[in-house]
């Protein structure tokens, strides 16, 4: 009877209900991306602040003391800022390219090759991606003492060749892009297995590695666990180490000190922070793929 | 095939390829896996820069493997059996940390990729989202430790105010539950974005037709999250909340940095106790015990978010799909 009534009158209601519900969408969007960034952009604003502003308390525009602050964090005699940028660098930059390229190589031998034990080598790795790293901390610091590696990078470097999760997504993606035919050919050529993976494969792998290579320097530059159990030589510290280093500092309420507080945090954390924005969209899609995949 | 017969000849090429991972991860994970069970069992520490052990562990000249698993479950002088106080503390903070990040991820998730709403600028936002997970957690929780230290900035706001809380302003590290509050925070803020982009990747994983079917028999939008998307995100719910516990259960940067344990131990996790006996007080042992509980448990838990979250939609949907089959 009513039918044509109620249609239209739902019709007209769901209209607006829909556009009621796409205003909170945006609404909670922008509150979400809000909490987000508030925190970075707080470091950046406060590190462009004197101490004495700062303890004074917020404020949403920049100050006029970010070279000055600079230059305090940059001369810290307590913490040789630069030393820390260097060292996080190099183990980051190392441990990051042999975990890309040898998860590729681990990928390859089991993606292009049928060998006994295959299977069991393919499932061995899913089974310890599961093991939660830090249990093994106690055997590998033992490890690294008994035989004298502790205060060098070798402890750190080392175990990035044997990386489970890259492996997975690097296989991943190979049985979508690498045709077998594609080796098959390279064969026929002349070309020999290393050369094979490594001129013909690796390029067709480049968007997987770099999406691949951020994450893994994104997590060493990050790492501050197994750093801070294996370096305890000043000139060897990482800057997570040298971070909370600064935490005396706070608490001991020395406002003067706050501008480079801020100021150093900031520089720690920008190498990765730029490259991010950068790439934002290829780590975004990386996160995705792993996540389907996995 | 005729492939089968041409990579015999390359099968030693294969094992050759997968060498170096399986020979590293020997060496620097299982190895040192096993001999962490192993030194659980041991006396093995460092008194005065001598080391002692590794030897089977012994009390008062008798053989007794289990020594450091009695001594992680005797209580100490408060009459606090530790290791459980600071299990309570993980977990706690864990929950107030992945509840509403699994809440919020879920709507984010949902407007993400709803049809209805068709969400503009998405690649920002999600960009924005993602960010504080790439930040060094370590910078992150220094941040939070100036920014609500008892002369930071936001207790200089209540203390300027004299309305606000009689200008005492509040000190967060003093309390156990603003502590705790904040490094459920900071994990909430570093997650939620990678927990939304997995969510996400299900629900797009999900075969859009279903959604279709079901606007054209009228379902609600929330009718449509109930009954399709929760359902069949399961799996993938499942996952997140499993790998989110596994990484809660270690966690270590946030609340070492930002409380050190404080007040009284109330923010101390299982790994920052592991790391009390890696430090200056080496006792390989007592934190082989302590590695060897913290596997177990996580095992345990996974299971259980597992059977929890897996089984209870599971058996409907079999029993519909069966239902489905015979008519």
């Amino acid at each position: 009877m009513s039918t044509t009534y109620i249609t239209t009158g739902e019709n007209k209601s769901s209209k607006q209900r829909a556009l009621i519900s796409r205003i909170l969408s945006y609404v909670f969007l922008i509150f979400v991306s809000f909490l987000a960034l508030f925190p970075l952009y707080i470091l950046i604003i406060n590190s462009t602040r004197t101490g004495n502003e700062i303890a004074g308390g917020f404020t949403l525009i920049p100050g006029g003391a970010i070279v000055d602050n600079f230059t305090a964090a940059w001369s810290d005699p307590n913490m040789v800022l630069w030393r820390g940028l260097l060292n996080s660098l190099f183990v980051a930059a190392v441990s990051s390219v042999l975990s890309v390229y040898f998860s590729a190589m681990t990928a390859y031998g089991i993606h292009v090759y049928d060998f006994k034990g295959k299977n069991v080598a393919f499932k061995f790795i899913l089974l310890i991606m599961t093991i939660p790293t830090q249990v093994a901390a106690v055997g590998f610091v033992a490890l690294v003492r008994q035989i004298n590696l502790n205060n060098t990078y070798w402890p750190l470097i080392i175990p990035a060749i044997a990386a489970p999760a890259t492996f997975f997504y690097m296989k991943q993606y190979m049985e979508s892009t690498l045709p077998l035919e594609v080796i098959e050919a390279a064969r026929v050529d002349g070309s020999n297995e290393f050369k094979t993976f490594n001129i013909i494969a690796l390029p067709m792998m480049k968007p997987a590695m770099a999406v691949q290579l951020i994450f893994a320097f994104t997590a060493s530059w990050n790492n501050y666990f197994t750093p801070m159990l294996i370096l305890d030589k000043a000139d060897l510290r990482t800057l997570p180490i040298m971070i909370n280093t600064l935490r005396g500092n706070i608490a001991s309420g020395n406002a003067t000190a706050l501008g480079r507080i801020y100021m150093t945090m900031l520089i720690a954390i920008l190498p990765v922070v730029i490259v991010y924005i950068c790439v934002s969209k290829h780590i975004v899609q990386g996160v995705a793929l792993g996540a389907v995949k996995g | 095939m005729n492939k089968k017969h041409k990579s015999v000849s390359y099968a030693k090429w294969g094992l050759i390829f997968i060498a170096p991972f399986f020979i590293v991860y020997i060496v620097c994970s299982l190895y040192p896996l096993i001999s962490t069970f192993v030194y659980s069992f041991m006396d093995y520490r460092v008194q005065d820069g001598q080391i002692i052990g590794p030897a089977l562990a012994q009390t008062g000249g008798e053989t007794d493997v289990f020594k450091n698993y009695i001594w992680l479950f005797t209580p100490n002088d408060a009459g606090h059996i530790r290791i459980l106080d600071y299990l309570w503390n993980t977990v706690i903070m864990w929950l107030m940390g992945a509840i509403p990040q699994l809440v919020f991820s879920l709507l984010l998730a949902v407007i993400f990729t709803s049809a209805r709403l068709r969400i503009k600028g998405q690649r920002f936002f999600k960009s924005v989202i993602y960010l504080p997970n790439i930040i060094m957690a370590a910078a992150f929780a220094m941040l939070f430790f100036t920014l609500f230290s008892p002369n930071g900035p936001i207790n200089q706001i209540f203390y300027s105010r004299e309305e606000l809380l009689d200008g005492k302003g509040i000190q967060f590290f003093s309390n156990v539950w603003t502590a705790r509050g904040l490094v459920a925070l900071i994990n909430f803020l570093m997650w939620f974005g990678n927990t939304t982009i997995l969510l996400m990747a299900g629900i797009m994983g999900i075969d859009q037709s279903l959604f279709e079917a079901a606007s054209i028999d009228g379902a609600t939008s929330f009718q449509v999250f109930r009954k399709i998307t929760i359902p069949l995100l399961m799996p993938i719910m499942v996952y997140v909340a499993i790998t989110s516990l596994i990484g809660g259960l270690q966690m270590f940067d946030v609340p070492q940095v930002l409380t050190n344990g404080d007040p009284d131990n109330t923010t101390k996790t299982l790994i920052m106790f592991l790391n009390d006996f890696l430090g200056n007080n080496k006792n390989y042992g007592r934190a082989g015990a302590i590695s060897v509980i913290t596997f177990i448990i996580t095992g345990i838990f996974s299971i259980i978010v597992y059977k929890t979250m897996a089984s209870k939609p599971d058996k409907p949907k079999k029993a519909k799909k069966a239902v489905r089959g015979v008519s």
